[in-house]
């Protein structure tokens, strides 16, 4: 199964570089795509760090003296129609996409995990209905899902990422327990079971790790797909309350009647969520190469 | 096959069974209903015509009751009545499906003719320059969100002839037809082409791979011949699957993109009743959803079977 074994990878790659760094530049220069969507995702996650030494303006001050003001020295990506700077706006809203992005797929990730073992591993009755469960979260999309559990649960940035998070269980459950399934058969677990070890040592210390490149596999992929989902809640006005800058709540001020009069309402904030995605996708495609071979196109 | 079959349609059922207790419990836990914000709007609030009205519509009544009247309702094919129109929410879903599946067919199309071939192109010329662009712009496409896409087709509308396509169910002329239809279905369905693109990329990769291939180039058969001949007609099977799940879910597209396009259909329908707490209309347009979806999966599996022999179910 695909252990991460980098050593093993890195030959195939045909690295012979032994030093840590050179190592590095062979890889950042045999992914050159992967590279630039991680220095792309570094440099958001740097933007979200240090978003307050970045601003020359508080992104929740209101200056109606400058209402829609076009982007100037002043205010780079111009003001929106409650004179707020746009550029500290999107330089703020980077934590959100942070927050929603890390802890959704985090959150989705692990109760996927749990779940794909336990089902995978125990079988029986509790994979039957962990299967028929899946299958029902899968039956609804991903936005769908999120829609109605963002209106249930009210708006806010935890209920966001529980409402992101749950849609994605499914999909990491059934990878995690495919891939239970099929290491369950393998010599070293059975190896495991004859010296006497405990069924949840085994599925904690033995299968776990080993599927362990899948995950974070599908983690990085999936990571795009989410601060996608929380930019479109918060266009549709469900996600991210007033007046937190969230990227898509932006758009959704700024939505069809500044087309007309304020295009860089529009253009800015939209720019911040593609880019982001954009990195992250990137990044999540060279990892596959590396990590699964098997998948790889 | 027929044991098969029997197993997925109970299988389905249950499915969709889970899904209308799972939306009706979700819809129920929400503080606040429609009479709350009714009167939130009203101000002054009498508490007995509160109640009043809580007991004509039905919720002050045990959620279970609730639940069995609607699921009643539903085999009878009655929905009951949206609380904001007060029409039945049969009259108010009915007629917004077709402009909605007109959107989605048109997206299935624009992302099946433009992701097959491309994909194809990409994997013929893997390595090659054309391939690293492709490569990158289905990517974007992946990243680009569907509503900001479309937010910038409406800029470039205004620049270019200074006004905006308003929606008009009865357009007169082609071009007034293909800028309400065709052009949100691209904005929509350029996501869709892009991942179509890169299934049929690596598909096709994978294929190309086989013994078979070499078999034939062995024998001499040209390039075109053993590209499209021989190795797109196995690669499209995964498509076929994908196309099918896109399908099912390209409702998520649709829902910001009738939104940014002020089209009156079923996605920008369902955001509409969710904010007025709607619930005859959010249950029954989740449920319908639900169907669709696994309605799709189903014919998707079983088109599969029929086109690739190798598949047989239940045996």
């Amino acid at each position: 199964m695909a252990t991460i074994n980098f050593e093993s990878e890195l030959r195939r790659a045909g690295a012979n570089a032994t030093g840590g760094w050179r190592r590095l530049a062979f890889l950042a220069q045999r992914y050159m795509l992967g590279t630039i969507g991680l220095i792309i995702m570094l440099l958001f996650v740097w933007m979200a760090a240090s978003a307050d030494l970045i601003c020359r303006y508080d992104p929740l001050s209101v200056d109606s003296a400058h209402r829609l003001a076009a982007p100037s020295a002043l205010h780079w990506f111009g003001t929106d129609s409650f004179g707020r700077d746009v550029w500290s706006r999107i330089i703020h809203g980077s934590r959100i996409s942070l927050a929603v992005g890390i802890g959704s797929t985090t959150l989705g990730a692990t109760l996927g995990v749990i779940v794909g073992l336990a089902s995978g591993y125990l079988s029986g009755w509790v994979d039957l209905v962990f299967q028929r469960i899946t299958d029902m979260l899968q039956s609804l999309p991903l936005l769908v899902l999120a829609l109605v559990m963002t209106a249930a649960l009210g708006p806010s940035l935890p209920n966001v990422i529980v409402a992101i998070a749950i849609p994605l269980i499914p999909t990491v459950a059934r990878v995690i327990r495919a891939n239970t399934l099929a290491l369950r058969e393998q010599p070293f677990v059975e190896a495991a079971k004859s010296i006497g070890m405990s069924e949840m040592r085994i599925a904690l210390r033995h299968v776990l790790p080993n599927t362990m490149a899948p995950l974070i596999v599908l983690a990085t992929a999936q990571l795009g797909s989410t601060i996608l989902t929380e930019a479109s809640l918060s266009f549709l006005g469900l996600g991210i309350p007033e007046p937190y800058p969230s990227w898509g709540r932006m758009l959704s001020e700024s939505a069809a009647e500044y087309v007309r009069t304020a295009p860089w309402l529009v253009i800015f904030p939209g720019i911040a969520i593609s880019l982001a995605v954009f990195g992250t996708n990137l990044f999540g495609d060279a990892l596959r190469d590396i990590l699964d071979p098997r998948q790889r196109g | 096959m027929f044991a098969y079959i029997v197993r997925r349609l109970f299988l389905m059922l249950l499915t969709l069974f889970g899904i209308s207790v799972i939306i009706f419990v979700l819809l129920r836990v929400v503080p606040g209903n429609i009479v709350d914000i009714l009167f939130d709007a009203a101000g002054f609030v009498d508490p007995a015509d509160k109640a009043n009205l809580e007991k004509e519509l039905g919720l002050s009544q045990p959620i279970v009751i609730q639940y069995l009247h609607w699921i009643g309702g539903l085999l009878r094919g009655d929905l009951g009545y949206s609380y904001v129109s007060e029409k039945p929410a049969l009259d108010e879903i009915l007629p917004r499906i077709p402009i909605t599946a007109r959107l989605a067919g048109l997206a299935l199309l624009f992302s099946a003719s433009i992701g097959i071939p491309l994909g194809v192109l990409s994997a013929v010329h893997q390595g090659s320059r054309l391939d690293y662009v492709l490569r990158v712009v289905s990517l974007s496409g992946l990243s680009l969100p569907s509503f900001w896409l479309g937010l910038l087709i409406l800029m470039a509308s205004v620049s270019m002839f200074g006004t905006m396509p308003i929606f008009n169910p009865n357009p007169k002329t082609w071009m007034e037809a293909f800028a309400i239809y065709a052009v949100p279905a691209m904005a929509v369905g350029f996501r869709s082409a892009a991942l179509t693109m890169r299934i049929t990329r690596s598909s096709m990769l994978e294929i190309l791979r086989q013994d078979y291939i070499r078999t034939a180039r062995a024998k001499g058969a040209s390039e075109t011949s053993v590209n499209y001949h021989h190795a797109l007609k196995n690669a499209v099977l995964p498509v076929i699957t994908v196309i099918g799940i896109e399908a099912a879910f390209l409702i998520g597209g649709l829902i910001v993109t009738e939104t940014v396009f002020n089209i009156p259909g079923i996605a920008r329908f369902l955001v509409e009743a969710l904010r007025w707490r709607d619930y005859p209309i959010v249950q029954n347009l989740v449920m319908f959803i639900a169907v669709v979806v696994v309605v799709v999966n189903f014919t998707v599996d079983m088109l599969y079977a029929a086109i690739d022999p190798r598949i047989r179910y239940g045996d």
